[in-house]
């Protein structure tokens, strides 16, 4: 590991009216690495994820309190650009959910906002966040196609070469390959273990296997608690904790 | 009795109820064209009524009618699409909101006769407008806000919250996700529901008779602030007030308004099945 990380979750708490989502979490995510929050349904773990690009802020009535650092910066801190912030650190979602536009649109969209024009430059935005998100052989000869026309494995890689077209440091993804077959799961997952050479990932897993297939660094959460967090796979192997070993091994959950 | 047949004896029931609906539309429209054909000719169309409207065409009525739902489109959609967007997108759930969505729905509820004298003391005497197209407009547009703003913003909300917060993700603000997909998305719906709301405009006589509606004008309004004829009101007037009327002039003028109306309801569904094949969720 790293020992700068690159992001440092502070006793952070929320809630959701009135009813705590998180409670006291602390932890340090590693830089160009894959980190894992895992635990059971209503753990806290996406909401803590959404918490790292804010994109809880549409949501009313809620309270946080504690600290997130990105490269010892806090992104709560008044003041702060929430839009920057949302380009350096890029979310990927449970359902593929690609724009009502062709597959080049969806990946030029983000630069676009942003305000780049220049050809040149977009074409090989368009190149790379393809490759890297190992989608490129396949959609190489349709980028005008709507991208409503791929298949969901495609649709989901898609909107990850979506997020990386804008160059983020971080990469957040929520349940990715959730909606995907065992195939398209695996072309996702290796193009995670590409990305991790350049970005710090985070990932919710959809199962705990996926959890112990990418994970460098695991965090278990359970009604947002943190109960237990480490390098590697141990945790999954020889977890110290009672409700880790518990839940890994299919006891409850 | 079996299970079976009581099935059965449901499919019956609900078969003829569902008859019973579209038998009198039928039974109208049917009416209507057997015995207003008869007086539709290129000359009805396009000529203005004389002999004290008992011959002639219905010219002027046709056009005010389509004046006045012109007028009411530009008054109602820019404000009712803008609130329905503010109501669905931005509005937090506060007692002013739920305020202002109480009053949307009771103003659906409100009787077009209200409507009427509301505008008549707003636009023809207070504002001074005088009966004219443009207080007539405006009274029609007050009606049809509450049918635009409620099928608008629920075209809004039938959108996934999930596009908004791909387009956040993606470093775009509220606006841009609003801009670029939510309002194509919802398109249709708002599309089908300004349609309705204006074809309910058109065919409307109580909120025009004291702030547009002329009862016999020979000749077509020159500017927003003339009176004008509109089919509504002049089928009101050849029914009840012109002793010894030619019933085929009364359904002939019935059956323009039918068929305005009827095409405007047609348009507003092909329309919609159009985006629907499109959509992609």
């Amino acid at each position: 590991m790293s020992p700068e990380p690159k992001i440092r979750i502070e006793s952070v708490s929320y809630a959701y009216d009135g009813k705590s989502a998180l409670g006291n979490v602390t932890l340090d995510v590693p830089t160009n690495a894959i980190t894992v929050f895992f635990g059971p349904a209503g753990s806290g773990k996406t909401t803590l994820l959404r918490l790292i690009n804010r994109l809880n802020d549409l949501v009313e009535g809620t309270r946080m309190s504690g600290r997130i650092l990105l490269d010892g910066q806090d992104i709560y801190a008044p003041g702060t650009d929430v839009t920057g912030l949302r380009r350096r650190v890029g979310m990927v979602f449970a359902l593929p959910l690609p724009l009502p536009a062709s597959i080049r649109e969806n990946v030029l969209y983000g630069p676009r906002l942003a305000g780049l024009q220049e050809r040149t430059r977009l074409e090989e935005i368009l190149t790379r966040s393809l490759v890297q998100a190992a989608l490129w052989d396949e959609v190489k000869d349709r980028l005008d196609e709507p991208a409503s026309a791929l298949s969901g494995g495609q649709q989901q890689r898609l909107c990850i070469a979506r997020s990386l077209a804008l160059e983020p440091e971080v990469l957040l993804l929520d349940e990715p390959t959730s909606g995907l077959d065992p195939i398209s799961t695996g072309k996702v997952e290796e193009s995670l273990f590409e990305l991790k050479r350049n970005y710090t990932i985070i990932i919710v897993p959809h199962s705990i296997q996926q959890a112990a297939r990418v994970a460098d660094y695991a965090a278990f959460l359970l009604m947002g608690e943190l109960i237990e967090d480490r390098a590697g796979t141990q945790i999954f192997t020889a977890p110290r904790e009672r409700r880790t070993e518990d839940y890994v091994t299919g006891r409850f959950g | 009795m079996n299970r079976y047949m009581v099935q059965r004896l449901g499919y019956v029931l609900l078969g003829l109820i569902t008859l019973s609906v579209v038998f009198p539309i039928l039974l109208v429209v049917g009416t209507v064209v057997a015995q207003g054909a008869a007086a539709i000719s290129w000359e009805f169309l396009t000529t203005m009524p004389h002999g004290g409207m008992k011959a002639g065409g219905i010219l002027p009525a046709i056009v005010g009618t389509l004046l006045l739902t012109l007028g009411t489109a530009f008054a109602a959609i820019p404000v009712g699409v803008g609130g329905a967007i503010y109501l669905a997108e931005y509005a937090r759930d506060t007692w002013l909101t739920r305020l202002i969505r109480l009053a949307i729905i009771n103003l659906a509820g409100i009787p077009s006769v209200v409507y009427g004298l509301f505008g008549l003391g707003l636009f023809v005497l207070f504002l001074q407008f005088g009966t004219s197209i443009l207080a007539g407009s405006l009274t029609l547009a007050i009606m049809t806000l509450p049918v635009i703003i409620s099928a608008a913003e629920e075209a809004l909300r039938s959108v996934p919250t999930e596009f908004r917060t791909v387009i956040i993700s993606l470093g775009g603000t509220r606006w841009q996700s609003i801009r670029h997909v939510v309002l194509p998305q919802a398109l249709p719906g708002i599309i089908t529901g300004v349609i309705l709301g204006l074809l309910r405009a058109a065919g409307e006589t109580a909120p025009i008779l004291f702030t547009v509606a002329a009862f016999y004008l020979p000749s077509l309004p020159q500017s927003p602030f003339d009176q004008t004829m509109a089919l509504p009101y002049h089928l009101y007037v050849i029914s009840t007030q012109v002793p010894g009327m030619p019933p085929h002039i009364q359904n002939g003028t019935a059956l323009v308004l039918l068929a305005l109306v009827l095409s405007m309801s047609v348009l507003a569904t092909i329309i919609r099945s159009y985006f629907r094949r499109r959509r992609q969720w």
